[in-house]
């Protein structure tokens, strides 16, 4: 097992490298730098002198392969330097947002499984039912309807009903509280992207519940808990739900991974400030310090993940042995 | 004697296509799945209401009556204006113009690729499959939306640029699967006897093979059509995808949608509504394609 796991995390080094190879060299296609762009945003005239100063400074006037080593090495002995544009520590700034990211992605990840196991199950049960139908096109639209549109009708169902109930419209708040210091004010603001993407992953998920149990309701097994006279509930809970979770522990588990880079589209919607607002900020400024490292992370925290969910297997399934 | 074996040859021919799988899936599909019916009748809509956009709307999608900005709708505007005073009805239409092209364009070159890389690599196998697959884990890392913004980042903004930044995340997905299915059909003798044959790589590749995994790859095109629409959607909703002035969905919900969410809720509703129903369309299209050509997932 311990060999099995040794293997599995030196076969990321090349998923790294190549993840790395991909974002620094595509950044370095992007017309200008951070330095042209900061003189720019002055609107003064600025000699190439100034330019050149900054580029140096920066360490961005090293040959290529050079600098690329740099980032390289830095990934691999964690150090991820300064960010280019505000000069904070890359690690710094990433620590502000990944904790609101982290918990939205939480979040929206147990609203995923309390919608998606249950109404996967029901659908799967009473299969080829109008409930069956309803749970189906329930997810369909999920997967149909964009999530930020999603937040946009969340945030205006909230304002039209507290107006009705209360006399006042009420918004969610914008500034971030960590839940240990108020977990009322951080629930209140962090819910609502959580039910708006959680919904959207959920059904990826139910569809996979549903497929998973089918297939497992149809097994010798099943019959046999039945002929010997097992409730209903029994069968189902015990013996053919828990052998169904396999695909849908994946599907979580890489939705999950995604979603640490992938809200986005949903922080912008509920202006929050994430990691994903973070990845935009600095694409748009041209701060490739700070791109590499997100982009690194989201990476490695996919990569991570996805041993996490093959040694997940190995418990779900005893039957699953690495070596 | 030629107009004899003409009608000959015509006869075979309509004899034939009761048998060729495709009509006969496509027949199948049409009885057994009127839900995946119903997507496509989604799908013939936008077709339609794209290609015949001049004569459907009133105005001109880039039209402005600043007279009547942000106008709830009425029997002039039947779905209201935008902050600029643009017909929302007119722009929802042409914007299904938009989200038609970059869908199609996108999923299309994005599974043709993946699909000649996916079969390429389980034929040639060995060193050339084993790096090309470790290449294809790098993207599949990536979120999409991550990988888009930053093909975005570097070609620019604009429908052309949109489209690559769509296109390019679909390759390895593709890729994946097919090759996955070529593995097995690489093992089949026919492969062997065209070797034998000595034709070249690209024929067996094209020619022999690729027809072999068209269920897959039909499969993952309607599903990336879909995507595409709403990776669009998405972009354009930050600002890095379609620009202004062109009719897109998410453009139309960026900026003014969610200021004006309260005050003219008909900005924010209808964009998102044409974006869901377009989505479901080819989702329920494709989930019926699936359905019909898997044999393994059918009745389930």
């Amino acid at each position: 097992m311990s060999k099995y796991i040794l293997k599995r995390v030196l076969l990321m080094i090349p998923t790294l490298i190549g993840a790395g190879i991909l974002v620094f060299f595509l950044l370095r296609l992007v017309p200008g730098d951070v330095c042209e762009l900061r003189f720019a945003g002055t609107g003064l005239y600025v000699d190439q002198e100034q330019i050149d100063i900054c580029r140096k400074n920066l360490g961005i006037d090293r040959p290529i392969f050079i600098q690329f080593a740099d980032f390289m090495f830095g990934f691999f002995t964690f150090d991820y330097g300064t960010s280019m544009w505000t000069g904070k520590p890359v690690l710094e700034e990433i620590g502000l947002r990944f904790e609101l990211s982290l918990q939205v992605a939480i979040m929206a990840t147990f609203v995923a499984v309390i919608i998606a196991i249950p109404l996967g199950a029901i659908s799967a049960i009473k299969q080829d039912t109008w409930l069956d139908y309803a749970v189906r096109a329930f997810s369909i639209a999920g997967i149909a309807i964009p999530s930020f549109w999603l937040g946009i009708m969340i945030i205006l169902g909230l304002l039209i009903v507290t107006q009705e109930m209360t006399g006042i419209p009420w918004m969610p708040p914008i500034e971030y509280k960590a839940i240990w210091d108020d977990p009322v004010h951080n629930i209140s603001q962090l819910i609502w992207p959580a039910v708006a993407t959680g919904y959207r992953y959920s059904a990826v998920a139910t569809r996979m519940t549903r497929s998973a149990l089918l297939e497992v309701l149809r097994e010798d097994y099943i019959r046999t808990a039945r002929a010997k006279g097992l409730v209903e509930k029994v069968v189902i809970n015990r013996h053919a739900l828990k052998n169904s979770m396999l695909p849908v522990v994946t599907i979580i588990g890489i939705e999950f991974a995604f979603l640490m880079g992938g809200l986005v589209v949903t922080e912008q919607v509920f202006n929050l400030n994430g990691l994903g607002k973070l990845f935009v900020e600095s694409v748009t400024n041209q701060d490739y310090a700070m791109t590499q490292s997100l982009v690194m992370l989201v990476v490695l925290i996919f990569v991570i993940t996805n041993l996490v969910i093959d040694l997940a297997y190995a418990w779900l399934d005893p039957r699953i042995r690495y070596s | 004697m030629t107009t004899v074996s003409e009608s000959a040859v015509e006869a075979q021919i309509e004899e034939l296509g009761d048998k060729t799988p495709f009509l006969k899936a496509a027949a199948k599909m049409a009885r057994k799945q009127p839900v995946g019916v119903a997507g496509l009748a989604v799908v013939i809509l936008m077709i339609f209401a794209s290609v015949f956009a001049p004569w459907l709307t009133p105005y001109h999608p880039e039209y402005n009556d600043f007279a009547n900005m942000l106008t709830a709708p009425n029997a002039e505007y039947i779905l209201g204006t935008d902050q600029f005073g643009r017909d929302i009805f007119t722009r929802i239409i042409y914007g299904a113009r938009t989200a038609l092209f970059v869908g199609f364009t996108a999923a299309t070159v994005g599974a043709v690729l993946g699909l000649v890389l996916g079969v390429a690599s389980a034929y040639f196998g060995g060193i050339f499959d084993l790096v090309f697959q470790r290449i294809m884990d790098v993207f599949m890392a990536f979120p999409l939306i991550i990988l888009a913004l930053a093909v975005v980042a570097t070609l620019g903004t604009g429908t052309e640029n949109v489209i690559i930044a769509i296109t390019i995340p679909f390759v390895p997905q593709c890729a994946r699967v097919v090759r996955s299915n070529a593995l097995a059909i690489r093992e089949i003798p026919y492969v062997d006897a065209a070797r034998a044959l000595g034709f070249g790589h690209a024929r067996i590749i094209l020619r022999h093979m690729a027809p072999n995994v068209m269920a897959p790859f039909l499969i993952l095109f309607t599903a990336f059509v879909g995507q595409a629409i709403l990776l669009e959607a998405s972009l354009s909703y930050l600002g890095m995808g379609v620009q202004e002035p062109t009719p897109a969905w998410g453009l139309m919900l960026q900026g003014g949608a969610e200021e004006y969410a309260e005050s003219a809720p008909w900005v924010a509703i209808w964009p998102g509504v044409a974006i869901s129903l377009a989505v479901f369309g080819f989702n329920l299209f494709g989930d019926a394609v699936r359905d019909t050509l898997d044999p393994r997932l059918r009745s389930r």
